[in-house]
């Protein structure tokens, strides 16, 4: 288990004192001014030797993505928007951050802005995290009373000023154009690509959208050193990670961990185990609800981290955990995101707005076996149709969790549709 | 997906004093020229001042921000946590039913609401006090099932304890949010298994809960 002295985000469950005087006990905020003048090349340079991909679902590097942004500025302002839309079904992480944790993303929001040349940031938060809104407010509101935001921020040299701004119940405002869009008062249908948003992104300038937990580990890799960041998980898969598990599993939780642990140990340590014990495990979903899921015979020695879920035609996403004992209708729990999909559509391009609504449909029949078993493949060819059509990748988000039905128990759905036909 | 403003309007819509000088100050986070940025929080607060988005105060807020109302209309019908309908005047009761909480049980919660405030979602109760509708998933999947009930989230519910939050809202007394099961926040229910330095000088309530009780003292 990541011993206690490891752990970046210390008031994961709020126990703790959640304001600026508890957060500096608990070493926050500490020595930041000198961090900002060793310079942006060097906070740079040591996100990338970390090693930090980022947290939000597709693992980029977060190092990478930040030396994307200008050097130069060409006269138009440059932006940092940290996206804290946490929508993705199964995840509820960096609501614990927000809520509990506040100082250290307000903190890596100064270091951030400062390394990426950006004077302003705004923080996009999903609308229905209101009480998260308030004490995430606070804590900025504190952190302006004592001087860390602001004019000549935390003594640094630089200007920040941080606005905190919420959404109002659309998913697809967590890709990160269409939050842009968002933010800029409009529905949330996704650009184009390119141009990037570091070329072009708010308000037509250069822009840099990170997850909350990616901008809340920096500070935190900068003070104890990225060799310290490196020195947990695998290679290519560094550093610690908070989990959240939910469904089947005895205790239900959030917990800090390192990238790479396997499975069966974050589940059997933190959550007291699968309910009914690990032989009455079906299926997990290993991150999020748009990773395909993981038959047990994968879970036994499936290892948490990018590379090897990747490998296993699975996905890290945001380590959203999602177990399912064998009690479990796993047809209808796809089904059940495929709706989500379809709900959560946002309706620009036509092979995901009609797509996830014909997928939802034909689900809507393996659920009940009212359906014939050639529409399996039927339903296999439209996901193909959908997956990488799309502008955004809400269209490969809806269809992966079905192929990842279909690859994994399809014989469950040709048996049920055989019983319905029996039965008939 | 679809949606439209309700059939029946009122005829107008002004913001309090207070959330005028509020609206102020918010359109000011944005540069200037891009004071449209500001809708969706104006939106909301117009929602939380009426207790859903009519289409007066959605014109209202796009002459505010100085644009085009088809623009605001967009906006209004494209985010689903705007009501273009009338909720119930206690309570509107949003239960998340995406798979964490259905395989942990909202299912069950959606029944009780079925038959203890309306049939349909979006339906007002007989006595127009309460509403429900099931939402999609609302990021507290480690304390599944659970619902919102205005800023609040109620976690960790089983049919039983849902059955007894409803009994304290319609005899008018607030439940207090958060987990049903007695879990702090999101921390194992059996103990918790790190950070144990800081369990014992908690306080009585999570910071979110804190803030809920704080308000129902005012």
């Amino acid at each position: 288990m990541l011993a206690d002295e490891d752990r970046i985000f210390t008031n994961l469950y709020g126990m703790g004192d959640c304001t600026l005087a508890g957060a500096r006990k608990r070493g926050h905020w500490d020595g930041t001014a000198g961090l900002i003048k060793k310079g942006q090349d060097w906070i740079v340079n040591q996100v990338k030797e970390s090693g930090l991909r980022g947290r939000g679902g597709a693992g980029f590097p977060t190092g990478l993505k930040w030396s994307f942004m200008p050097k130069n500025s060409d006269g138009r302002p440059h932006y940092l928007v940290v996206n804290a839309d946490e929508s993705e079904p199964g995840t509820c992480k960096d609501r614990e951050i927000m809520r509990h944790d506040p100082h250290t993303l307000i903190e890596g929001c100064l270091i951030a802005g400062f390394a990426m040349n950006s004077k302003v940031g705004y923080i996009y938060i999903r609308g229905e995290y209101i009480r998260e809104k308030e004490l995430l407010q606070a804590a900025v509101d504190e952190a302006y009373d004592a001087g860390l935001l602001g004019r000549n921020a935390c003594n640094s040299g630089w200007d920040f000023d941080l606005y905190l701004h919420h959404g109002a119940g659309a998913y697809i405002c967590g890709e990160e154009t269409a939050l842009l869009e968002s933010l800029e008062g409009k529905k949330g249908m996704p650009r184009m690509k390119p141009p990037f948003p570091a070329g072009s992104g708010l308000y037509g300038c250069p822009t840099t959208v990170n997850n909350v937990e990616s901008i809340a580990v920096v500070p935190t890799i900068l003070r104890r050193g990225a060799t310290w960041f490196a020195s947990f998980g695998r290679e290519n898969n560094t550093g610690t990670k908070i989990f959240a598990i939910s469904g089947h599993v005895n205790s239900p939780c959030v917990v800090e961990e390192t990238m790479s642990i396997s499975m069966r140990e974050l589940i059997d340590k933190h959550c007291d185990g699968v309910r009914g014990g690990w032989d009455n495990l079906k299926a997990v979903i290993p991150g999020g609800a748009s990773v395909p899921l993981l038959p047990k015979s994968l879970c036994d020695d499936a290892i948490m981290d990018f590379d090897w879920l990747r490998d296993h035609q699975s996905g890290l996403g945001t380590a959203a955990v999602i177990v399912m004992d064998q009690s479990t209708d796993i047809i209808k729990a796809i089904w059940r995101l495929s709706k989500f999909y379809k709900h959560e559509s946002c309706g620009q391009c036509t092979p995901c707005r009609e797509g996830a609504g014909w997928m939802m449909r034909v689900m809507d029949r393996f659920v009940s076996g009212k359906a014939d078993i050639e529409e399996i493949d039927i339903l296999l060819q439209i996901t193909k149709q959908v997956e990488g059509h799309t502008i955004c990748a809400l269209g490969d988000a809806a269809a992966w969790p079905v192929q990842g039905l279909i690859r994994h128990f399809r014989n469950e759905i040709e048996d049920r549709i055989l019983q319905a036909k029996l039965s008939a | 997906m679809l949606r439209r403003f309700h059939h029946t309007q009122p005829d107008g819509f002004e913001f309090s004093k207070e959330n005028l000088k509020w609206a102020r100050d918010q359109i000011a986070k944005y540069p200037s020229g891009r004071q449209v940025s500001a809708i969706i929080p104006l939106l909301w607060r117009a929602q939380e001042q009426e207790g859903w988005l009519t289409k007066p105060a959605t014109e209202y807020v796009a002459d505010m921000l100085g644009m085009a109302r088809i623009r605001a209309y967009e906006v209004a019908t494209f985010y689903f946590m705007f009501q273009l309908q009338p909720v119930g005047t206690i309570a509107h009761i949003q239960v998340c039913g995406t798979t964490s909480c259905m395989i942990c049980g909202a299912e069950d919660l959606i029944t009780v609401c079925k038959e203890r405030i309306a049939t349909k979602p979006h339906q007002l109760s007989p006595c127009e006090r309460f509403s429900w509708e099931e939402v999609e998933c609302l990021g507290a999947c480690a304390n599944a099932p659970m619902i919102q009930i205005g800023k609040d989230y109620y976690e960790d519910l089983s049919q039983k304890s849902f059955e007894a939050l409803l009994d304290d809202l319609f005899t008018n007394r607030k439940p207090i949010p958060g987990s049903r099961k007695g879990r702090f926040s999101s921390e194992p229910q059996t103990g918790v298994k790190c950070l144990a330095e800081y369990e014992n000088g908690k306080a009585k309530f999570s910071p979110a809960v804190s803030l809920a009780q704080m308000e129902g003292d005012q």
